[in-house]
C-alpha cells in the first residue's frame, strides 16, 4: 500500500511542479517582443510533435497503422472545410472502419 | 478561421470553455475507462486507480507510470517516466505564463489546468492565451477523466476496447486540425516541419516524452525575427 501512495504522490508532485514552473517564472509581466515571437511559434512546434508521436509511433517504435490513415483523412477534412469537429469525427470513423475491415 | 480571429478580441466565458471541451472530455472519459482497466492489471486497487486519476490528472503520464509498474519497474522509475512524459507542460507553461494574472501562487494554481487539448484550444495564435477557455475546457475534461476511471475500475472488462472505436485517433486529429489552422505564415510552416522532424528522429532513441519536449525548441527560430 505504501508504494502505491508513493507512486500516486510522486506522480502528482512532479506533474504539479512541472505545470507551475512557467506560470510562476513568467507571469504578470511584459515580455520582450522577441520572446513573444518564440511563444507564438511554440504551438506549431508542439502540435506537430504531438501529431507525429500520437499518429506515427507506437511507444518508441515508428508505426504506421489505421490511426495514421484516419488522422490523415481527418487532416484533409480540416484543410478543405476548416472544421475541427469534422476532422476529429472523420479520423475516428476511418480508423474504426479500417480496424473492423482488418 | 474566422471563429479564431473573433475570439482574439475578447475573453471567452467559462461556459464557452466547457462547451468547447466536450468532444475531448468524451474521448478522455473513454480513455480514462481503459486506464481503470490497465491500472488494475498492473496491480493497483480500484480505489488507487481512481485516486491517481483524481489527483494526477495527466493521462499519458499515468499510462506511462503504470506500464513501468506492470513491467516490474520501481516506483522511482515510474515517477521518472511520468515526469518525462509531462515535460511538454514545461514549454506550454512558459508560453501560458504571461497571460495569467494574479500572484505567483494563483498563477501556479491556474497553471495546473494545462492539459494538451485545453492549452491548444486556449492558444490564440499570437502568443497570448484565453484563460477562461483553458479553465472551462479543463474542468469538463477533469470531470469525465475521473468518472471514466471510476467506470473502468469497476466495470472495466465490459466496456470493450476504445481502440476498436478509433478513439485513439481523436487527439492526433485534433492537434492536426489546430496545426493546419496555425499555418498562416511560412515561418509557422517551417517551425512545424522542424518540430515534426525532431520528434520523428528522437522517437526510436529517446525515452517517451522527450521527443515532444525537444521539438518545442524549434520555436526558437522566432528569435531571428528581427534579423531578416
Amino acid at each position: 500500500m505504501s508504494s502505491t501512495v508513493l507512486l500516486i504522490g510522486g506522480c502528482a508532485l512532479v506533474t504539479a511542479v512541472i505545470k507551475a514552473v512557467g506560470p510562476v517564472a513568467l507571469g504578470g509581466r511584459e515580455l520582450p517582443e522577441r520572446f513573444t515571437g518564440v511563444i507564438a511559434l511554440m504551438a506549431p512546434a508542439l502540435l506537430a510533435a504531438l501529431v507525429v508521436t500520437a499518429a506515427l509511433a507506437n511507444g518508441d517504435r515508428l508505426a504506421v497503422g489505421p490511426d495514421t490513415a484516419g488522422v490523415a483523412v481527418g487532416g484533409l477534412v480540416a484543410w478543405r472545410t476548416g472544421s475541427i469537429i469534422g476532422c476529429v469525427i472523420v479520423a475516428a470513423a476511418v480508423t474504426a472502419l479500417l480496424r473492423a475491415a482488418a | 478561421m474566422s471563429v479564431r480571429s473573433e475570439r482574439q478580441a475578447r475573453e471567452s466565458t467559462l461556459l464557452e470553455g466547457v462547451r468547447a471541451g466536450i468532444p475531448f472530455a468524451i474521448a478522455g472519459g473513454l480513455l480514462a475507462a481503459s486506464f481503470g482497466v490497465v491500472a488494475q492489471e498492473a496491480g493497483l486497487s480500484p480505489v488507487a486507480a481512481i485516486a491517481m486519476s483524481a489527483i494526477v490528472f495527466a493521462g499519458s503520464a499515468q499510462f506511462a507510470a503504470v506500464a513501468i509498474i506492470d513491467e516490474g519497474g520501481t516506483v522511482g522509475a515510474a515517477v521518472a517516466a511520468a515526469a518525462l512524459m509531462n515535460s511538454r507542460f514545461l514549454p506550454m507553461g512558459v508560453a501560458l505564463g504571461p497571460s495569467l494574472p494574479g500572484g505567483a501562487l494563483r498563477r501556479a494554481a491556474q497553471g495546473q489546468a494545462v492539459v494538451d487539448a485545453s492549452w491548444a484550444l486556449a492558444s490564440r495564435g499570437d502568443g497570448t492565451f484565453d484563460r477562461m477557455m483553458l479553465l472551462g475546457s479543463s474542468a469538463i475534461q477533469y470531470v469525465t477523466w475521473t468518472t471514466g476511471t471510476v467506470l473502468g475500475a469497476i466495470w472495466g472488462e465490459k466496456l470493450g476496447d476504445p481502440e476498436r472505436l478509433g478513439l485513439d485517433a481523436i487527439y492526433p486529429a485534433f492537434f492536426l486540425a489546430l496545426l493546419l489552422i496555425e499555418m498562416k505564415s511560412r515561418r509557422a510552416l517551417g517551425v512545424a516541419a522542424l518540430g515534426a522532424l525532431i520528434a520523428l528522429v528522437l522517437i526510436p532513441v529517446a525515452p517517451a516524452g522527450v521527443p515532444v519536449l525537444v521539438a518545442s525548441l524549434a520555436s526558437l527560430v522566432g528569435l531571428h525575427r528581427r534579423m531578416r
